[in-house]
């Protein structure tokens, strides 16, 4: 009784086999080919359309803060001329000193328009205040991660009355206001290195800036570290580790940080943003970088006082702020998934 | 049980093997239970191991059996040194390591390898096959002649795996051959013992098989002893010379394979044998003993004084609860077979006149179905 079905069974399947047969030989040359694990990051993140335009915009990003004074120099104009009082450049300023010109004073010489007031060049300050800025948060960004991975490795792996500790003293810092901290101390840490009478040094500034971030910025990525090593460590290969006699450092940087680094590469990428958005709040109450640096955040600040006036200044800061930081997160994103083996091949 | 298993019946000595690898003597772990507040205080201890004694000789397979909870894996990882004892003495080719460092160890640590349970948590799923084999001889500072990658590549072919697989990563495989690549992994230090915890158990059993041959094959080429942790009765009587039987974090009863399996004399030894589901064709007469126990192991924070087996004995006295029995050798049991009880068994499975059944439930189903035929006939 089975026979007929089959036969009728059989029909289909014999039909389909040339075609399977044909498809196995052409991915069997490819398939031979070892590559090893960067080589299969590097080409899963290739796939990845979105972390490549925003690692694009962001290496873009980079680059121009970095080539910043080049490109002044190529531009011709810099951020700390007030190019209103300038014999060249008669009526920049109106009575009002609002920009003459429409949307903020825009022109072939001054591609992003001209500051109200002072008529400072808005496009050098902004060049040169996304180097402030990516250049601090960089640094306060890596300074951040390592402590918090230090901490919560440590915390995390070696567990009991260490972590214990450890825990509290991150509870401790969590608990801190961190935007009042940050603006209450930032004068008392300036005045530790500098006495109040005495002109402050700019990089005295960016020091003391840095430290206050540092110190109010680990914890969130020590708790995430500290809980993923905690459910890490009681896996089986880290035993195995154990019985082939790795020691702790070997066991927390072969077995166990690899497996972290996805947690900390997207918190990263959280991190460094909000970073340079906590140095731009700084500036903007006015504790941060003073006249003239020129700083992301301080743009925000004048074109808060002015934009009723001239809502153009506020745009070109603000965009480059949001694509930024927009671009940033989601190649974080991409790298997670580059970095996670088990996502699409 | 009856020889016409399917799986064949092992060849080899019967004896313990002369030379003594691995000697545990009153191994000990408790595991303390802290309670109380706003202090904590040691409130109790899970007594997981009790002072058991096991010897492993030279390329000797040992099995360790019991019910789940009864220790086995804490054994295996005392053994290791995973866990640090309470109290006893483990001893390495004459050397005490029971307390030993990392650094101490260090010389050790090569000879002892683990092969785990779980190989879907076993393999770390950040590394790939070669470097997940190649780590331990890194550790260990071991140069294999041709480099770590040749010798990688020769042992992914001596568990049967394609040495082409040395890019990939462990989730690219199946289970069967992730345990495999654990073998791989454990052999990297041409260990001379091997502690095998629970290694198929995970597996499926069409699997299963071709690990346990695997680990044959590598026993007797390379002549590494085993101390084999399993609940599979089955498996362990193919792999094992010699057979420890736990109950609680004690061992009671240890002897070769044929005394274990054959002429046991322990009270749970037979219940444990007589709970293998065996098949049998229709017109064979069932002449197994049956022997069904009720209730479960006891807790292991408060064990019963004396024998901790006692309360689902069928043949426990006034003396079980008093005195605890030590693990001797029994008269009319062979040399190296050591039972811990006070009234022994018979040494045989074969069927007695009465089944012994313990559960209460199941005696009154059993006998009204006994009853039942009789009225209708």
């Amino acid at each position: 009784m089975t026979s007929p079905t089959k036969a009728e069974g059989s029909g289909p399947s014999v039909a389909l086999d040339p075609e399977l047969a044909s498809t196995t030989e052409v991915d069997k040359p490819k398939k031979l080919e070892g590559r090893s694990p960067g080589q299969l990051m590097w080409q899963r993140f290739k796939r990845d359309r979105t972390g490549v335009v925003s690692a694009c915009v962001v290496i873009f990003f980079f680059l121009i803060a970095a080539l910043a004074p080049v490109i002044s120099k190529l531009y011709g104009k810099d951020p700390y001329t007030l190019y209103a009082q300038e014999p060249d450049f008669p009526f920049l300023l109106d009575d009002f000193a609002m920009p003459t010109g429409s949307f903020g004073g825009m022109s072939g010489d001054f591609w992003f328009g001209v500051e109200p007031k002072l008529g400072r060049d808005v496009f050098t300050m902004l060049l040169y205040g996304m180097r402030t800025s990516l250049y601090m948060a960089v640094i306060v960004t890596t300074f951040s991660v390592v402590t918090g991975v230090i901490i919560g490795m440590v915390g995390g792996y070696f567990g009991g009355k260490v972590d214990y500790w450890l825990g509290r003293v991150t509870d401790f810092f969590l608990a801190f206001p961190s935007q009042l901290f940050f603006i209450a101390f930032m004068p008392v840490v300036t005045a530790l290195f500098v006495s109040p009478t005495d002109e402050t040094p700019t990089y005295i500034r960016a020091v003391a800036i840095i430290l206050v971030l540092w110190f109010l910025g680990w914890m969130g990525l020590a708790r995430l570290v500290r809980s993923s090593v905690l459910s890490l460590r009681e896996r089986e290969f880290v035993e195995a580790a154990k019985v082939s006699g790795a020691s702790p450092w070997r066991i927390v940087r072969k077995e166990i940080l690899p497996n972290i680094v996805t947690p900390i590469l997207v918190q990263s990428t959280y991190i460094l943003p909000s970073t340079i958005l906590t140095i731009a709040f700084l500036s903007f109450v006015g504790v941060g970088f003073v006249e003239p640096t020129p700083d992301w955040g301080r743009m925000f600040a004048i074109g808060a006082e002015v934009y009723e006036q001239d809502p153009m200044f506020m745009f070109f800061p603000g965009v480059a702020l949001v694509i930024f930081v927009l671009s940033f997160n989601l190649l974080g994103d991409s790298v997670r998934d580059a970095f996670d083996p088990k996502t699409g091949r | 049980m009856s020889d016409n298993l399917t799986l064949p019946a092992q060849q080899g000595a019967t004896g313990t093997s002369a030379e003594t690898l691995l000697e545990v003597e009153g191994l000990t772990k408790h595991f303390p239970i802290y309670g109380g507040f706003p202090i904590k205080r040691k409130v109790g201890a899970v007594q997981a191991v009790d002072g058991i004694d096991l010897t492993v000789g030279v390329g000797e397979s040992v099995g360790l059996v019991g019910e789940s909870g009864c220790g086995k894996s804490t054994t295996g990882r005392l053994i290791t040194r995973l866990l640090e004892p309470t109290a006893g003495k483990i001893t390495y080719q004459g050397q005490d390591i029971t307390h030993a460092s990392r650094r101490q160890l260090a010389p050790v640590r090569s000879e002892i390898q683990m092969i785990f349970q779980d190989p879907y948590s076993s393999l770390n799923p950040r590394q790939t096959v070669g470097t997940i084999i190649k780590s331990p001889m890194e550790v260990n500072g071991i140069n294999p002649e041709g480099g770590r990658e040749k010798k990688v590549r020769e042992l992914l072919e001596l568990v049967g795996l394609n040495p082409e697989h040395y890019n990939r990563f462990p989730h690219e495989f199946s289970g069967g051959q992730r345990q495999r690549i654990g073998v791989a992994r454990a052999l990297a230090l041409n260990p001379k013992l091997i502690v095998a915890d629970e290694p198929v158990s995970a597996l499926d059993v069409s699997i299963q098989a071709q690990v346990v041959n695997l680990l044959q094959k590598v026993q007797d080429e390379l002549g590494i002893a085993f101390l084999f942790i399993a609940h599979d009765l089955a498996i362990v009587r193919h792999f094992s010379q010699r057979v420890a039987v736990m109950y609680l974090g004690k061992v009671v009863e240890v002897g070769d394979r044929d005394s274990i399996y054959n002429r046991p004399r322990h009270p749970y030894t037979h219940a444990l044998l007589s709970a293998v589901p065996e098949v049998a064709v229709d017109d064979e007469a069932d002449d197994k003993e049956r022997i069904r126990l009720a209730g479960d192991v006891p807790s292991p924070i408060h064990p019963p004084s004396g024998c901790r087996f006692r309360t689902r004995c069928w043949k426990a006295q006034d003396k079980c609860a008093s005195e605890e029995p030590p693990l001797i050798q029994i008269s009319g049991n062979r040399e190296g077979h050591l039972t811990a009880c006070h009234f022994p068994e018979e040494p045989t499975t074969e069927a007695r006149e009465e089944d012994v059944v313990m559960d209460p439930a199941l005696k009154a189903l059993e006998d009204s179905a006994a009853d039942e035929p009789a009225t209708k006939d």
